[in-house]
C-alpha cells in the first residue's frame, strides 16, 4: 500500500500566541504559545482533558479561541482560518470521529470532499486514495458497512486527498489493526518526506510516535515541556507510551 | 470555489443520502397526510368551510411537517462530526446552509405536491383552475420555512432537549409566513379566486430578509 500521489501541497507553518479558550468558568487551554515551523511533526502528548483536541480543533479552525492570535506561514489572524478559503484549502485533519457519512459509500465520500476542495484529476486521486487505504474493493460499500479499522482508514485517506500542507491527526490509530498501523506509519514517513507538517495527538503506537520531529506535552490546557532534542523528546515520548 | 457550486455539492449530497434512506420523505408524508384526514373526520366540514378553514389547517399540517423534517437536517451531522469536515472545506458557511435549504424546500414541496390532491378531494376545494398561483405559494411559503427552520435547525442542534428545542422556536418565528400562507391560499379556495398580491409580497419580503439573515450569520451559526 502506498500514499496517495497527488502533487502535496508546500508545508504550511503555524503559530500560537497567547491561545486561550474558556467554556464558561472551565479553561480548556491558557494561554498556549507554541510555534510550529513548516516541515514539522510534532507530538502532542498529555493525560486526557489536557487540551490536545482542542488545541487541535482551534488550528482547523472548528473552534474559535476566546483569546490570542494564530499566525498560519506569514498571514496573522485572530480567530483561525475561519475567512479564509484558501487557509482551509490547505488544512486537512483526522477527529476523534470518522467526519464520513455512513450513508454514502467509500467513493461517495471521498468524491464530496474532493468535489468541496475543487480538487483536479479526481476520479484518479480517489482510485488511488482508495487502493493506498486497501479499500479498493469495497469502494462501492456504504461506510456504515466497515469495520472501526476500515473506518478509520478511510477518514484518513479522506483527510489526505487534498494533498495537505497541514495535517492535524487527533488519535489517528483508534481502530486500527496491525497492518493499518504500519499502512499508517508509513503514510507519515511519505509524507514527513515531502515536507508537510504534522501535528498528531496520540496515545500510540509508538512507530508512529517515533517519527515525531518534536514532542510538546500539554497539562491542564498549558504547554508543559516542549522538546525537540534527543533524549529529552525520547523521553517525552515513551513518558506517554506508558 | 463560487457560493453556487458549493451549494450545489451539498444539495447533491442531501438528495443522495435521503433517497437512499427514504427515512424523513416517507414519515413525513404519512403524517401530514394523518393529520389532513383526520382534520377532515373530526371536522367534516362543509364545501364552504372548507373554503374558510381549509387553507389554515392545510399549512398548519405543513407547518408540523416541516418541525418534523427539518429537525435532522444538522441533527445527522453530529454523529460521525461530518460537519467538521464540511466547515473545514474552502467553501462559504452560507454555502452549507443554502444547500441544506435547497434539499429541504425540494422534500417539502415534494411531499405537499403529493399532499394538495389529497386535500383537494377530502375538503371538497378545486385547485386546478388556481394550481399555477398556488404552486407560487406553496414555493414562497415552503421557502420560509425551510430557510428559517434550517438555520433553527443549526441553533438547536447544541441545545439540550434538543427535539423539543425545534418546534418551539420553529413555529412563533413562522407566524407572519403561516398567516400569509394561509390567507393567499385562501384567496385562490374562494369563489372566484382572488390573488392576494400583498400577502405574496410579504412572503417574498420574509423569505429575502431570512435569506439574508442567513448569510450573514452563517459561519456564527456553524462555530461550535
Amino acid at each position: 500500500m502506498s500514499a496517495p500521489h497527488n502533487a502535496a501541497d508546500p508545508a504550511l507553518g503555524i503559530a500560537f500566541q497567547e491561545i486561550e479558550k474558556r467554556y464558561g468558568d472551565l479553561f480548556a487551554l491558557r494561554r498556549v504559545s507554541l510555534s510550529i515551523r513548516p516541515g514539522e511533526m510534532v507530538a502532542l502528548v498529555g493525560a486526557n482533558g489536557s487540551g490536545k483536541s482542542t488545541l487541535l480543533r482551534v488550528a482547523a479552525g472548528l473552534v474559535r479561541p476566546s483569546s490570542g492570535r494564530i499566525e498560519f506561514g506569514t498571514r496573522s489572524i485572530a480567530e483561525g482560518p475561519y475567512g479564509s478559503l484558501a487557509l482551509r484549502r490547505r488544512i486537512a485533519m483526522v477527529g476523534h470521529s470518522i467526519m464520513l457519512y455512513d450513508a454514502l459509500t467509500a467513493e461517495e465520500n471521498l468524491s464530496l470532499f474532493g468535489q468541496l476542495h475543487d480538487l483536479s484529476g479526481l476520479p484518479a486521486l480517489i482510485r488511488d486514495g482508495l487502493a493506498a487505504a486497501g479499500l479498493a474493493q469495497r469502494s462501492s460499500s456504504l461506510v456504515r458497512t466497515f469495520s472501526r479499522g476500515m473506518r478509520q482508514r478511510l477518514a484518513i485517506a479522506r483527510a489526505l486527498l487534498s494533498a495537505p500542507g497541514l495535517l492535524l491527526l487527533d488519535e489517528p490509530t483508534t481502530g486500527l489493526d496491525v497492518q493499518g498501523i504500519a499502512w499508517f506509519t508509513d503514510t507519515l514517513r511519505r509524507l514527513r518526506r515531502g515536507g508537510c507538517t504534522i501535528v498528531m495527538s496520540t496515545h500510540g503506537p509508538s512507530e508512529a510516535l517515533r517519527l515525531a520531529t518534536r514532542a510538546v506535552r500539554l497539562e491542564a490546557g498549558r504547554v508543559a515541556a516542549d522538546s525537540a532534542k534527543g533524549a529529552e523528546l525520547t523521553s517525552m515520548l515513551d513518558f506517554q507510551e506508558n | 470555489m463560487n457560493l453556487a457550486r458549493g451549494a450545489r455539492i451539498i444539495l447533491a449530497k442531501e438528495l443522495r443520502t435521503e433517497f437512499r434512506a427514504r427515512e424523513l420523505l416517507s414519515t413525513t408524508i404519512v403524517f401530514v397526510l394523518l393529520v389532513i384526514v383526520l382534520f377532515s373526520f373530526t371536522f367534516d366540514p362543509t364545501s364552504a368551510e372548507s373554503r374558510r378553514f381549509g387553507p389554515g389547517l392545510l399549512w398548519l399540517a405543513f407547518l408540523f411537517a416541516g418541525s418534523l423534517m427539518l429537525q435532522p437536517s444538522f441533527l445527522r451531522e453530529q454523529s460521525n462530526d461530518t460537519l467538521a469536515s464540511l466547515r473545514m472545506a474552502p467553501i462559504e458557511p452560507f454555502a452549507i446552509f443554502l444547500g441544506k435549504i435547497a434539499a429541504n424546500l425540494f422534500f417539502m414541496l415534494l411531499a405537499e405536491l403529493f399532499l394538495l390532491p389529497v386535500f383537494a378531494v377530502l375538503y371538497n376545494v378545486s385547485i386546478v383552475p388556481v394550481f399555477g398561483s398556488l404552486t407560487l405559494v406553496l414555493f414562497l411559503g415552503t421557502l420560509g420555512v425551510a430557510t428559517v427552520g434550517t438555520v433553527l435547525s443549526a441553533i438547536s442542534v447544541h441545545a439540550r432537549m434538543r427535539e423539543l428545542m425545534l418546534p418551539l422556536l420553529l413555529l412563533p418565528a413562522l407566524t407572519p409566513v403561516l398567516v400569509a400562507s394561509a390567507e393567499v391560499t385562501a384567496g385562490l379556495m374562494a369563489q372566484p379566486p382572488v390573488l392576494n398580491t400583498e400577502g405574496l409580497l410579504l412572503l417574498v419580503i420574509f423569505d429575502v430578509v431570512f435569506l439574508t439573515a442567513a448569510w450573514l450569520v452563517a459561519e456564527y451559526l456553524l462555530e461550535e
